[in-house]
């Protein structure tokens, strides 16, 4: 277990001055299909816990799996929406290992013969100064399997693993189906290597979303990121020996930790020492990788093809008709929604590089205008992500929030600076947007009762203001209208206390 | 013609949680060599455009369609197991994610 205080990091331009990067990225997908991969049992997030199992997913003797067809399905046109070769015929294989998290002690999966293979996808690089270069990333493999179970270990001092007493396991998660899809050796990515990590696990989220095969939450685990690194000397070619870092489950984390690997690596290297191929644990809140158990012989996994199950052979025909579901190629597809939406190519461009693409898209769909969705999302949402650090899709605000937050605005229920306060509470999880208005007591006052006592003090308090306006100088207006927002705390409906003074004032 | 090593038949005994002592492996090794032997002697029957069977029938895509099921409740479930606590099954600890 080495620990931070064990650690020098190189700086990174001095990393590259001496090291090219290789990676490797296994992205898991968690599809959203209503059963498990093997078994009828429901897949719905937060159920209480041990009530989605049965007999095949808690592994009891006698028990037969069989294939959920949705699953097989999105597997195919996931790995067609990445260009890949769907297999002809293939089998699942027995993964073995001793783990409480998976009951029947292995895991179902596929080894040798993926359903999906030899793909690759295009992703966009964000250039300082603004546009984007291309860098294709190959795929290896895209593969069907189960997810395990849940454990939670007690009794230690920390609630960490070190020190527990003992696990608790939960086998509702047990048996949902995952799809695995591993890349090839990224080499070549130099400086960018952490924003190519970062854009390809963006994009194919972007891609699973456009599939709409998952829930694509990579806060709630639907999308789990590994990172492969290794760094061989420069320009000479070659693979060195490869960390593998688990738990890397937001965008930024994904560029934090290969930046962060590529520095560890590089002073383990400098100093003569040589890299542990290992299972790395990332720490969200440090920003650091510890070790977690090293590659030995108890990852000896003893794969052989799974004799309960038969093999999978998607027919041509079949495969044919899930290429016509395919979502469109997403440059053409960006072009079309910037037509659509009206966007300026400098909108377009900074919507797409604040990573804001997908959200305003989907904020779009979920019924707010293209320029309100916009709004929210790169004014107020961009500025909250940059403060905290964050990427804009962690932030913890959906894009149907947005669009529901925008139609309490239209509806003249809250304004936009309301708004804000309801994006606030949003984030610090205090609930929808009607519970966090209700609570917080943010409803804008219309009611002319009370916005018409306001502006009687506004006037009284502000005569000169209320000559001019009297005179015919409308424009003056303003200085009452911000007299009686202040003295309502923001929450009055401007555009009727507009209307009150000019009532009065006429 | 395949052999097993009293190291490989330790090694997967480790790997199975099988606790052997020498004694055992001594007396092991060399009954799992003769059970191996026995099963190679189908290579010998078996030409090169025999592919190895894993499954015995000519059955493709036997599919379910994605509609569920009735469960086990979390009592019929946890029944079984040695320890519960939280409605979980309870373990002795385990090393590894926690997730």
């Amino acid at each position: 277990m080495s620990t931070a205080a064990e650690v020098t990091l190189v700086d990174f331009d001095d990393v590259l001055a001496s090291y090219d990067p290789a990676m490797g990225l296994e992205v898991h997908v968690e599809l959203n299909t209503v059963t498990k991969m093997f078994c009828g049992c429901p897949t719905e997030f937060g159920a209480e816990p041990n009530t989605q199992v049965c007999p095949t997913c808690l592994g009891l003797p006698g028990a037969m799996p069989v294939v959920n067809a949705k699953a097989v399905e999105s597997a195919i046109r996931i790995g067609l929406a990445l260009n890949c070769e769907i297999a002809e015929w293939c089998r699942f294989a027995r993964k073995n290992y001793f783990y409480p998290d998976m009951p029947k002690n292995f895991q179902t999966s596929q080894y040798d013969e993926p359903i999906a293979f030899e793909g690759f996808m295009d992703v966009d690089i964000p250039l300082e100064g603004g546009g984007t270069e291309t860098f294709r990333v190959e795929i290896e493999r895209a593969h069907m399997e189960e997810d395990t179970g849940k454990s939670l270990h007690v009794g230690g001092a920390t609630g960490r693993i070190h020190g527990a007493d003992h696990s608790l396991v939960d086998y509702n998660r047990a048996g949902i189906p995952l799809i695995e899809i591993v890349t090839k050796p990224i080499m070549g990515s130099r400086e960018k290597a952490p924003a190519i990590a970062k854009a390809y696990v963006a994009q194919l989220r972007e891609l699973i979303v456009a599939l709409g095969v998952s829930d694509a939450r990579m806060d709630q685990g639907s999308i789990r990121a590994d990172v492969n690194l290794s760094l061989a000397p420069k320009d000479q070619g070659g693979l060195g020996t490869r960390s593998e870092t688990k738990n890397v489950n937001s965008l930024r984390s994904v560029e934090r930790a290969v930046r962060y690997e590529m520095q560890r690596h590089a002073g383990i290297l400098d100093a003569g020492g040589s890299i542990l191929q290992e299972t790395r644990h990332w720490h969200e809140d440090t920003g650091i990788t510890t070790s977690g158990r090293e590659k030995s012989d108890a990852e000896d996994y003893r794969y052989f093809p799974e004799p309960d199950l038969v093999p999978v052979a998607p027919s041509r025909e079949w495969v044919e008709e899930l290429r016509a579901t395919m979502p469109e190629n997403p440059t053409v597809k960006k072009a079309r929604l910037q037509a659509e939406w009206g966007f300026t190519d400098l909108e377009m461009r900074d919507t797409v590089g604040a990573g804001a693409f997908g959200l305003v898209e989907e904020t779009i769909a979920a019924g707010a205008t293209p320029q309100s969705a916009r709004k929210w999302w790169l004014s107020d949402m961009a500025r909250r992500a940059n403060e905290s650090g964050t990427d804009i899709a962690d932030l913890g605000v959906s894009p149907a929030q947005v669009a529901e937050v925008q139609a309490l605005v239209d509806a003249k229920t809250i304004n936009d600076k309301l708004a804000r306060q309801v994006f606030d509470g949003l984030i610090a999880g205090e609930g929808t947007p009607e519970e966090i208005i209700a609570a917080r007591g943010l409803a804008v006052v219309s009611d002319d009762g009370a916005l018409g006592a306001a502006v009687d003090v506004a006037i009284a308090a502000n005569p000169d203001v209320a000559d001019k306006i009297r005179d015919g100088k409308v424009a003056a207006a303003g200085a009452l209208i911000g007299a009686v927002m202040k003295e309502m705390k923001g929450q009055a409906d401007a555009a009727r206390v507009r209307e009150l003074i000019l009532e009065r004032l006429a | 013609m395949p052999e097993i090593t009293r190291d490989e038949v330790a090694h997967l005994a480790d790997l199975a949680r099988i606790d052997l002592d020498a004694a055992e492996l001594d007396h092991l090794a060399p009954q799992l060599s003769v059970i191996l032997e026995s099963v190679a002697s189908i290579s010998e029957v078996a030409s090169d455009d025999v592919p190895p069977t894993s499954h015995p029938l000519p059955l493709t895509n036997v599919f379910r369609e994605d509609v569920a099921q009735p469960c086990l409740t979390a009592e019929q479930a946890l029944a079984m197991a040695p320890e519960v606590d939280q409605q979980r099954f309870s373990v002795p600890r385990i090393l590894g994610d926690e997730q």
